[in-house]
């Protein structure tokens, strides 16, 4: 099929068309919730004895209570602002000053409604919260540990008490990305974090931009996951991952030869060995011509790849994409099975760059939860097996190893790092701080009620391309900071020096023999 | 190649109020009945229904039991009036094995007959006690994977449930020297057992019965089977031996209940004669000496393997199988196939309240039910969870449900994974 791709569009033509600031900064600027009620752990409840003097509006540190210049009453509220644990502490309790005895402080029923074992409302209201400032939470929420009884959620840093600190200045967070020295290009990214594959058709195009653009922003990359690559994302070019997945939807030689990193989809962790399914209803004739398909049939993809039975196999799968693209570098994303040490190994042999893996526990798409919670092993034992293994087998400074699935929070990524990945890659993060509340019907109706993951025009515009970008670039702002100060209590000053350092970790559920 | 199973799902809608997990409760007393109602915004139609029936500001605060949680009319109200609860009559369902979210999946799949998905990834807890202590495998470019929920490959799930001859005894000509022993062939490793706690009502049953018929699989009440389940006692060698004479083309199986103390009672029954040993936990999955199931079931495969029969006799394991996973789970600890009971019920709209254990009514009518509606769900949840167990199988690269048995390579197990992961890592494990 001739190309339909226009060069003199890459660069210019979408960008005048969309409006949007190009490229994109690394700046963090306010991104408040788009909807109107913000949803808040606290509820500030203000009776009738209220004679307006505006003593709490003065002692309030995060600026709750809301009353401008002129006005006889207050407004509604900030109340997703609100502290009260941290503010009976430091005596700045709004409740204790009030000289009528008009403010009480409630826990919202939504608050208690909220989240889940891996996603506690903690999680997601601090994920929001940085989202919208870039801020990195003040604490009186949990930040760091969800729910879920394992693994991360059990896993802490052992700190030194009084060790020599490193200036946050001085820290340096940039991973490289190709450590084969097979003459391919040296790519680093500024944070050792990307962005995981959402394919078109799966989320909403302003979420895929702002994907991009926030990758753009911090030098780092987002990927286009299986179903093409469309044009609007060819100014983010150099920022974009392709996927070269078991339904082969989209794949075009120009595609492939765009991409500084093209990404051979195995397994992925939301139903690891399983194919995909797209429902009919969700194969738009948009969807369908970028996917070469009949709009309106189901689509699936296959599971494996019907081409590729052993490592050989694979081989020849990665030496095919090397020849097309000579620039690009390869990534092997597979699942966690018993072998996943051995399937690493052979990744690597079969000259991948990267070997992604990606964990039980993660995913965003929408799969069968019988796969979701039984196949597969979740990443954190995955993480161990294979770093040791890889440094068994003499190989672990050849190859990046990047994991995903269940990584949630900066500290997630560290705890990553320390076990002995290189790096990670995020996707319901980035979902959540977008405004996903992991209601999990991503596939009904009219696809996400929230307008993220949905192809319908009236949901998709619900969210701006702006706003999204910003959420994303101020989360990983706040992420970096995070990932700085953790570095700074080690004495570290390079993110590499982590890796693998698990005398640093403790589980909460083992004692040490040491 | 046996003949392609399929099982013949439709939807079936429930016949009472199903008990949703989310409300939305709605503060209709500072309502302004503003223009851009964000309940005509819902993009589910939630409020659709309320609005034939909810005319003024002062009605009754509500639970809606359709909510999907997406909380967008609760971000969006003018005036913040809505709010969302998890439903305190969800939360009230069932109890600690037969979880809420168990109970309100079976009736989705009792109506769908489809398998469970959601988006978003997994939010549970991160593995677990009993079944949730095991995952299973899945396989990727060094092994191949068997694509079965597509048809593309056939996944059986066929168990022959009779005693196995070891070896053929042939004539000099080459024919058989005796017969080969009698079989009852079930097309999917689940059989239909007694209820735990009471007997349900001649309706209830029927339909029990005409839906194993359907799904051709044997409910253990219906005596028109050639299947026959004996509780065990003294005399119940002379029982079985007795019933094969007077019909050689019976099964006969045995009921144990499953513990380490009957282990040799099984080894014993099966040298005797008997062709299959039923070994049952309790409801919660609770074998004798409160171990959970799938630990009890390792544990008599493990000592049928060590005596070497093991292919000699069917294990039939019951007791706490409440979702597709477990029937896998339990036939990878060594089981050849399961029996369920609860879930029979849970398809009907049972909300485990017990009221009929204490004669008060049941609040979904059972006695009463509708046969053809009452067999269809049945169907449809078997054949969701057919589904399931061939996406389980089908990812582990099995493609016999006959290969699955005593298979605990294609598992993983917490205390492994923790061990031999993390141990070297972090220490050892506190008890």
């Amino acid at each position: 099929m001739a190309s339909t791709i226009d060069p003199g569009r890459i660069r210019t033509g979408e960008i005048a068309e969309l409006g949007v600031e190009y490229p994109p900064k690394r700046e963090v600027r306010p991104a408040p919730d788009r909807f109107r009620n913000n949803l808040s752990k606290y509820r500030v409840r203000r009776s009738e004895a209220c004679v307006k003097c505006g003593k709490c509006i003065e002692v309030c540190p995060r600026g709750v209570h809301v009353k401008p210049e002129g006005y006889a009453d207050f407004l509604f509220g900030r109340d997703h602002l609100c502290m009260a644990a941290k503010c009976k502490e430091n005596g700045t309790y709004c409740v204790d000053h009030c000289p009528q005895k008009a403010l009480s402080i409630e826990t919202t029923p939504i608050y208690k409604s909220l989240g889940d074992y891996r996603w506690t409302a903690d999680l997601i209201l601090t994920t929001w919260h940085m989202a919208e400032t870039g801020e990195v939470p003040d604490g009186e929420l949990e930040c760091e540990f969800g729910n879920s009884g394992g693994g991360f959620d059990r896993i802490r840093f052992r700190f030194p008490e009084d060790g020599p600190r490193t200036d946050p200045s001085e820290i340096n967070t940039a991973i490289p990305l190709n450590r084969r020295k097979d003459g391919r290009p040296e790519i680093t990214i500024d944070i050792p974090v990307y962005g995981g594959g959402m394919s078109f058709g799966s989320v909403s195009p302003h979420t895929m931009l702002a994907k991009a653009r926030a990758a753009m922003a911090w030098n780092t990359f987002s990927c286009t996951g299986e179903g093409g690559y469309p044009e609007r994302l060819f100014p983010y070019s150099e920022h974009m991952i392709t996927q070269v997945a078991t339904g082969c939807f989209g794949i075009r030689e120009e595609t492939i030869q765009m991409a500084p990193i093209v990404e051979f989809k195995y397994a992925q962790g939301a139903k690891p060995g399983l194919g995909g399914h797209l429902l009919g209803d969700k194969n738009t004739p948009a969807v369908a011509a970028m996917r070469e398909a009949v709009p309106g049939t189901p689509l699936f993809s296959p599971f494996p790849f019907h081409s590729v039975y052993s490592v050989e196999d694979h081989k020849k799968h990665v030496d095919w994409i090397k020849h097309i693209n000579p620039r690009a570098l390869i990534s092997c994303k597979v699942s966690t099975p018993v072998d996943v040490d051995m399937v690493a190994v052979g990744s690597y042999h079969a000259g991948a760059n990267i070997i992604h893996l990606d964990g039980s526990y993660g995913g965003t798409g929408a799969a069968p939860e019988i796969a979701k919670k039984n196949i597969a092993m979740p990443i954190e034992y995955a993480i161990s097996k294979v770093h040791t293994f890889l440094e068994e087998e003499g190989i672990r400074d050849e190859v990046t190893f990047i994991v995903s699935g269940g990584v949630r929070t900066a500290w997630d990524v560290a705890k990553a790092i320390a076990l002995g990945a290189d790096g990670v890659v995020i996707g319901t993060s980035e979902m959540v701080a977008l405004g996903c509340i992991r209601c999990a019907r991503c596939e009904s109706g009219k696809g996400c009620a929230r307008g993220i993951a949905s192809t319908n025009p009236e949901m998709v515009a619900k969210m701006t391309v702006e706003w999204a970008t910003q959420r994303l670039i101020n989360l990983l702002h706040a992420w970096r900071i995070q990932l700085v100060d953790i570095l700074s209590r080690f004495g570290m000053k390079d993110i590499k020096e982590l890796r693998g350092r698990t005398d640093l970790l403790e589980h909460m559920d083992y004692e040490r023999e040491n | 190649m046996p003949a392609k199973y399929h099982v013949h799902t439709e939807p079936t809608p429930p016949k009472h109020k199903v008990i949703g997990k989310y409300g939305i409760v709605d503060w209709r007393e500072d309502c302004s009945a503003c223009h851009n109602c964000v309940k005509r915004e819902c993009a589910y139609s939630v409020y659709d229904s309320e609005r034939d029936r909810l005319q003024g500001a002062t009605d009754y605060v509500d639970y809606l039991y359709e909510c999907k949680g997406c909380l967008c009319c609760v971000q969006s109200c003018t005036k913040g009036l809505l709010t969302q609860e998890v439903n305190p009559e969800f939360e009230a369902l069932g109890d600690e094995v037969w979880t809420p979210d168990i109970i309100s999946s079976t009736w989705f799949q009792a109506e769908t007959g489809k398998i469970p998905v959601s988006g978003a990834g997994y939010s549970g807890p991160f593995m677990g006690p009993g079944f949730d202590a095991i995952l299973t495998d899945m396989s990727e470019i060094v092994r191949p994977t068997r694509d079965g929920i597509h048809g593309r490959e056939y996944i059986s799930t066929q168990v022959e449930i009779g005693r196995k001859l070891l070896s053929l005894p042939l004539n000099p000509d080459g024919s058989l020297a005796e017969p080969y022993p009698p079989q009852v062939d079930i097309p999917v490793p689940i059989l239909f057992d007694a209820m735990p706690w009471h007997k349900p009502s001649t309706k209830v049953t029927a339909a029990i019965h005409d839906a194993a018929k359907a799904l051709g699989t044997v409910a253990l009440t219906d005596d028109r089977s050639n299947l026959r389940e004996w509780p065990d006692s003294p005399d119940v060698v002379k029982l079985v031996r007795q019933a094969k004479s007077a019909n050689p083309d019976l099964v006969a199986m045995v009921r144990l209940p499953l513990g380490p103390e009957s282990i040799a009672r099984a080894l014993e029954l099966t040298e005797q004669g008997v062709d299959a040993i039923h070994a049952c936990a309790d409801w919660h999955g609770n074998a004798t000496d409160g171990t959970h199931i799938t630990k009890a079931v390792r544990a008599l495969h493990q000592a049928f393997v060590e005596r070497g029969n093991r292919d000699a006799v069917t294990l039939v394991a019951s007791g706490g199988i409440s979702l597709a996973e477990h029937v896998a789970k339990t036939v990878i600890c060594g089981a050849d196939c399961v029996a369920i009971d609860v879930p029979l019920m849970l398809a009907l709209e049972c909300r485990l309240c017990k009221n009929c254990l204490e004669g008060i009514a049941c609040p979904v009518g059972m006695a009463d039910i509708d046969h053809d509606y009452a067999v269809q769900r049945i169907v449809n949840l078997i054949g969701a969870w057919h589904s399931q167990l061939l996406e389980m199988m089908g990812a582990m690269g099995i493609r016999e449900v006959r290969r699955l048995r005593g298979e605990v390579g294609r598992a993983m197990f917490f205390e492994d994974l923790e061990r031999d992961c993390f141990g070297p890592v972090f220490g050892k494990r506190k008890a």
